[in-house]
């Protein structure tokens, strides 16, 4: 267990929901929020792949699962934020979305953000994940041993 | 985070790498000659040709050496987040970055092995001028024979004794960048 506190916490949440938004939602959302304040690219959007490591249960020796495809880029806004963005899949205008989230959340609106993007992208992604998970229980079987009455 | 210190990248990554990486092959092939490299717009202290070979040359497998002043944390965050090359020691670098005195001594950098002769460090020379007039080489890629303004001899005398082990050197000023092989004899 760390006894440190991770400082990036808050940061980390809010980029790996970004990350695991569906297509065009991010955008979708902040479009409907506000209109895309100016940017400059630090890096535009590019596709590469990375390689995904994972540890077996979570605790054995890192291992190589395979290549993901990601899309990335970060930009910074006029007034100096720095926005980063890291999507599975080609999708760059995703990317974009992302890393303009990103950004906003460090600066003066991103109480507004919050409220208008990261909040409705929480619910819903905890709304398809307790779908899946109560779609998944409706099948789940008992099993239990009867009595044979030998006695 | 600073944005000034990330900007300066290459426009487009494809193509200013592949122009960058033509430069440095040309002037690696032929010693003695001065290229024009452009394409980064690296923090000071380094130059646009030092930037630009750095982006061309450097990834995540090429530990970096940065030299007395060019050590600074503008030139790491941007290093870091343009090439994500580990910074290391002397010992261990395969790219050095400094002023030819901030570089001293060469004898710390790794000459490669006889079985590796590739596993040595290439020195990336910031100079105060460069121009193609001084000292006197003369080698593979030289027809007669060129200069090349060095900021000295003897050390690039007994580099080329180590032969075929031995340091590269790219030396950049501003825009404009030359190089010398270990294969180069100076006369």
């Amino acid at each position: 267990m760390k006894d440190t506190f991770d400082e990036n916490a808050e940061r980390k949440a809010w980029m790996g929901l970004l990350a695991k938004a569906p297509e065009g939602r991010v955008a979708a959302l902040l479009d409907a929020a506000m209109t895309r304040p100016e940017f400059t690219w630090l890096r535009a959007p590019e596709i590469g792949s990375t390689m995904v490591r994972g540890r077996a249960g979570g605790t054995g020796a890192p291992f190589n699962i395979g290549e993901v495809t990601v899309t990335r880029c970060a930009l910074t806004l006029a007034t100096g934020e720095v926005g980063h963005a890291y999507i599975q899949g080609r999708r760059k205008s995703d990317a974009e979305a992302a890393a303009l989230v990103d950004a906003l959340m460090q600066g003066a609106r991103a109480g507004a953000i919050r409220k208008a993007v990261l909040v409705p992208l929480e619910a819903e992604q905890s709304a398809a994940k307790a779908a899946r998970a109560e779609k998944a229980a409706a099948t789940k079987v008992e099993f239990f041993t009867m009595a044979r009455g030998e006695d | 985070m600073q944005a000034t210190a990330l900007a300066g990248g290459f426009d487009t990554p494809a193509i200013g790498s592949a122009h960058a990486f033509r430069c440095v092959m040309e002037a690696m092939a032929r010693p003695g000659t001065v290229q024009d490299i452009q394409g980064a717009a690296p923090p000071a202290p380094l130059s646009v040709a030092a930037g630009t070979v750095l982006l061309t040359l450097c990834d995540t497998d090429t530990p970096v050496y940065l030299a007395g002043k060019a050590d600074t944390d503008d030139v790491r965050t941007w290093l870091a987040f343009h090439t994500g090359a580990p910074l290391t020691g002397p010992s261990h670098a395969m790219f050095a970055f400094g002023d030819w005195d901030a570089l001293m001594p060469l004898d710390s950098y790794p000459v490669g092995t006889p079985e590796y002769p590739d596993r040595s460090t290439t020195l990336i020379v910031e100079c105060a001028e460069l121009e193609a007039a001084g000292a006197k080489l003369r080698g593979p890629g030289i027809e007669s024979e060129a200069a090349l303004s060095l900021p000295e001899t003897r050390a690039f005398q007994s580099n080329r004794a180590l032969f075929p082990l031995g340091l590269d050197f790219i030396f950049t000023c501003d825009s404009r960048l030359a190089a010398l092989p270990r294969s180069t004899e100076v006369l």
